[in-house]
């Protein structure tokens, strides 16, 4: 990777350790959006399997169903 | 008059607790907090990485000043998490508070995030400017710790089924583990490292310039309202669970029967 095309795309001079400081903030990226990714698909999967436990007629113990808050 | 109103006020406020401490009103509450914290979060993101990437460079470290900007914050919250999962854990071994675990399950794979991206940024800061990715120092080696032992932890609370046997256990060990916080605070003033001492929570104030100081401390809260957002989302997926979980159970009983 040519580091100074690198700091020149993003408009600043990142300097001879560019490839250093970008790979850094891809990692942050890369890991807060799985973070973000894996806890909306969690949500997704627990609202749909509520969902079908309300489709089912079983209720909570409160008289409530599944879905309801 | 006064007494009577001040008990009133009083009695209020416990109600609130007690209503927090209740996972159907956590739910509403996470339901109307979220979008306005994942906002307020987006928005200070941007704002921090606008000025981390117009911040001047260092005259002893250059550019790579900047990973800093994300190392820093990502280190603080390493270890504030095991603090809130600590201050979660006296909840279910002393209180028995019904979020409690639940806080302290959530936040387990969140810190381990952020405890590994301290450890790989700070090592990709290491290189260039110390001539090495990993150095067995002291505060290197302790926060390797910590990432190992939120590793353990998010293992016990997959090993165990019952998730009220898994968090007395995942309690005892968050405390115990608890120990490894100080060692890295003042792992850098007890031994001699490699690592910088402490730069911005010290006694007699930051000794950074303003041009670092702020960008860092917007980032800082950034990554603190991130945590807080990921944190309510994790915690509302754990009481889902654990609902999906009590009604699988009670289908199943239902169905036996």
């Amino acid at each position: 990777m040519n580091a100074m095309p690198l700091g020149m795309s993003l408009g600043m001079s990142l300097g001879p350790y560019a490839s250093f400081i970008v790979t850094a903030y891809l990692m942050a990226t890369v890991v807060v959006a799985s973070l973000i990714a894996w806890i909306a698909i969690d949500y997704r999967s627990q609202t749909q399997r509520l969902r079908a436990l309300d489709e089912s007629g079983v209720l909570r113990r409160s008289g409530r169903s599944a879905t309801e808050l | 008059m006064l007494i009577a109103w001040s008990r009133h006020r009083h009695y209020q406020g416990a109600m609130t607790l007690i209503d927090l401490a209740n996972p159907t009103r956590f739910l509403t509450l996470t339901a109307r907090v979220l979008p306005w914290l994942a906002g307020l979060t987006a928005i200070l993101l941007f704002i921090g990485l606008y000025q981390s990437a117009a911040a001047p460079d260092d005259y002893q470290q250059g550019a790579t000043v900047k990973i800093m900007f994300i190392h820093v914050p990502n280190a603080w919250l390493s270890m504030f998490v095991w603090a809130v999962m600590s201050a979660a854990s006296l909840g279910t071994l002393v209180w028995r508070h019904p979020l409690a675990d639940v806080a302290a399950k959530a936040a387990a794979p969140i810190g381990a995030a952020f405890t590994f991206l301290a450890l790989v940024t700070g090592s990709l800061w290491g290189r260039p400017m110390w001539g090495t990715y990993w150095e067995w120092d002291a505060r290197l080696t302790s926060v390797l710790i910590l990432f190992l032992m939120y590793l353990g932890l998010i293992a016990l609370w997959r090993s165990v089924e019952d998730p009220s046997r898994a968090a007395r256990a995942a309690a005892v060990l968050t405390l115990v583990g608890a120990i490894n916080l100080p060692i890295i605070k003042f792992s850098v003033d007890w031994w001699n490292t490699l690592h910088q001492p402490a730069s911005v929570f010290r006694t007699g104030g930051p000794t950074l310039d303003r041009a670092f100081l702020i960008p860092l401390l917007v980032m800082g809260v950034a990554f603190m309202l991130l945590f807080l957002t990921l944190h309510l989302a994790a915690m509302r997926n754990e009481i889902l669970r654990r609902r999906v979980r009590r009604l699988q159970m009670m289908q199943a009983n239902g169905q036996a029967a």
